[in-house]
């Protein structure tokens, strides 16, 4: 295969990468930052297009570089579903970047090249790799996170989420290391067919390390304290694009290392079970104490991890499947909840509290009638994604054998509705006594709106499309 | 001839202290360098690992692991800059705007 066919692997990647260097190079000469966006968003459309050609064709599919990446259905699911979030926040981030005077081109260079690294997360098949991946993603986010480099906050939530982030990497590293060390490969196949005959008490300890790294980066409790303050601090786009892509990516690599490449070291049932369900719990009774909008999202994110890691502990192909398909769900809902709470925060994000949503239903009928289906969606209410999220990960449960651990999320279900429709409650019941001004959305801020609600109905009413292709996806794992 | 083992013992207490040190130390800048201690350790193990396997693939790995780390460095610092900036303070005990 020659070098360009290789490179062709990974096209989207390319694409990206290219046109992220592209608007840094121009950035110190293009006056409004406004058309590099666009270009990111041209990009991002391209790379779009390009994997989905790929996959209809065929002819760049299977493995490249020397088994390093591949191109498979599970890595262009996921990349399309990174492409569309980052897409989807670029639109949002216009409106807000301007409110807040901070619109450069740098911020869609970092969304970009944050996306590269997401997309080879998705599609390694090497921990060097994946490695590799994570980190792209990883500092670049750091750097978004601290966009606003003014706002104590923003600096502050940069900080706890580099320091910490970067104390996660430690130990994913040192149990790719410790693995490494067991088996003599990096690659998940040969890492695989070499457990068997390892050292077992090494296997179990590098298994074990690269756990608490990868759980870290899902925001697994009891890894997830970073999570609210990162979430609460960063710009409300970047918080958007942070709770959906990065997530969705670690969950890919938590996927892909776990069930391709250590299946065989089964010894870790237990821990993924209590991860899970320990953060169903922390990040929902934390999310009933919030009085921040953002913050009581940052828990509810938490609990949503605790989902996807409940169907990830069945390890069954179903269970897989259910993942995928809830990840792609809450991804849409939440990157649609969180640029709602963008353009109503106002200038530094002064109106965040949830009691600034009072009387929205009077003042803004359709953008609260949107949020309030992203809410309904993310409780997991019939006709909404959710609820197809929520019920396949139950039947997984189920199905494996694990009847408490569905029990557990029905009663997780259950005490998230009580934080969700609170938010409904006070947006349609209650009066403000001196409301915020509700500035009108903007042509790409009405764009997000659509594209979200359509695809929070679509994957409500007819799931079969995106699940079948979650279930090929989850097959390739095995 | 010091066995590949007694690497991986230094290796793993290097770890250990980094881990101690982010999690004792007050100063951001210590902290940070406890972060890059731990990684430095895992460079140890993959060369003495890649040592003991005869698999020169190792090697290239700790390239890539001091790549990444001087990028988070980069990084890092101009995060900790603007935190000194904003607070006049590199302690962590002072980060403590966003809160429960």
């Amino acid at each position: 295969m020659s070098y360009l066919d290789q490179t062709l692997h990974l096209f989207p990647e390319t694409v990206l990468a290219v046109a992220g260097t592209l608007i840094m190079v121009l950035s110190p000469t293009v006056k409004n930052a406004r058309w590099l966006g666009r270009i990111a968003l041209f990009a991002l459309v391209l790379a779009l297009f390009g994997s989905h050609v790929s996959y209809h064709h065929g002819e760049y599919m299977g493995s490249a570089f020397d088994g390093l990446v591949t191109n498979d259905a599970f890595a262009i699911l996921f990349r399309q579903l990174f492409i569309i979030v980052a897409a989807l926040a670029v639109l949002s981030s216009f409106d807000y970047l301007k409110r807040e005077g901070i619109e450069t081109g740098e911020y869609y260079a970092l969304i970009l090249f944050s996306v590269v690294g997401q997309g080879l997360m998705a599609c390694s098949t090497d921990l060097v790799m994946i490695f590799i991946g994570l980190e792209i993603s990883s500092i670049s986010t750091y750097i978004l996170t601290g966009y606003r480099r003014h706002d104590a906050r923003g600096i502050e939530a940069a900080l706890k989420y580099f320091l910490l982030g970067s104390f996660a990497t430690g130990f994913l590293l040192y149990g790719i290391a410790l693995v490494y060390g067991a088996t003599g490969s990096t690659n998940l196949a040969a890492i695989r067919a070499a457990i068997p005959q390892a050292n077992g008490p090494l296997v179990a300890m590098g298994a074990a390390l690269m756990f608490v790294g990868m759980a870290f980066k899902v925001s697994g409790a009891p890894f997830q304290v970073w999570t609210p303050d990162v979430y609460q601090g960063a710009p409300t786009p970047v918080t958007a694009f942070m709770s959906a892509a990065p997530k969705a990516a670690a969950f890919a690599m938590f996927l892909r290392v776990f069930l391709t490449g250590l299946t065989p070291a089964a010894g870790y049932f237990w821990l993924l079970w209590g991860c899970a369900v320990l953060s169903m719990f922390v990040g929902n009774l934390g999310a009933l104490m919030q009085s921040n909008i953002k913050r009581m999202l940052a828990y509810s994110s938490i609990a949503h991890a605790g989902y996807v890691l409940a169907a990830f502990t069945t390890r069954s192909a179903m269970g897989g499947a259910a993942a995928i398909f809830y990840l792609a769900v809450y991804s849409v809902t939440n990157v649609g909840a969180f640029l709602v709470v963008a353009h109503l925060a106002g200038k530094d994000e002064s109106t965040v509290a949830i009691s600034d949503y009072r009387g929205l239903g009077k003042r803004h009928p359709v953008l609260a009638a949107c949020f309030t289906i992203f809410l309904l969606s993310l409780l997991g209410v019939p006709l909404t994604g959710g609820f197809f999220g929520k019920f396949y990960i139950v039947t997984s449960a189920v199905a494996a054998g694990l009847p408490g651990l569905a029990i557990i999320t029905m009663i997780n279900s259950a005490i998230g509705a009580y934080y969700y429709l609170r938010v409904v409650v006070t947006m349609y019941m209650e009066d403000a006594e001196s409301p915020a001004a509700t500035p009108a959305v903007p042509a790409s801020g009405t764009l997000v709106l659509i594209f979200t609600v359509i695809g929070v109905f679509a994957l409500g009413v007819f799931p079969t499309m995106v699940l079948e292709w979650a279930s090929q996806a989850a097959d390739i794992l095995k | 001839m010091i066995p590949v083992s007694w690497y991986l013992i230094l290796s793993a207490v290097l770890f250990v202290l980094g881990v101690a040190g982010f999690l004792i130390k007050r100063n951001v800048i210590t902290v940070f360098m406890s972060i890059e201690l731990m990684l430095n350790a895992v460079n140890l193990s993959f060369v003495a690992f890649g040592y003991m396997l005869g698999d020169y693939n190792a090697h290239i790995f700790v390239f890539f692991v001091m790549v990444v780390a001087a990028a988070e460095a980069a990084v890092g610092l101009a995060i900790i800059m603007l935190m000194y900036h904003n607070r006049k303070s590199l302690n962590v005990d002072d980060i403590e705007l966003l809160k429960f």
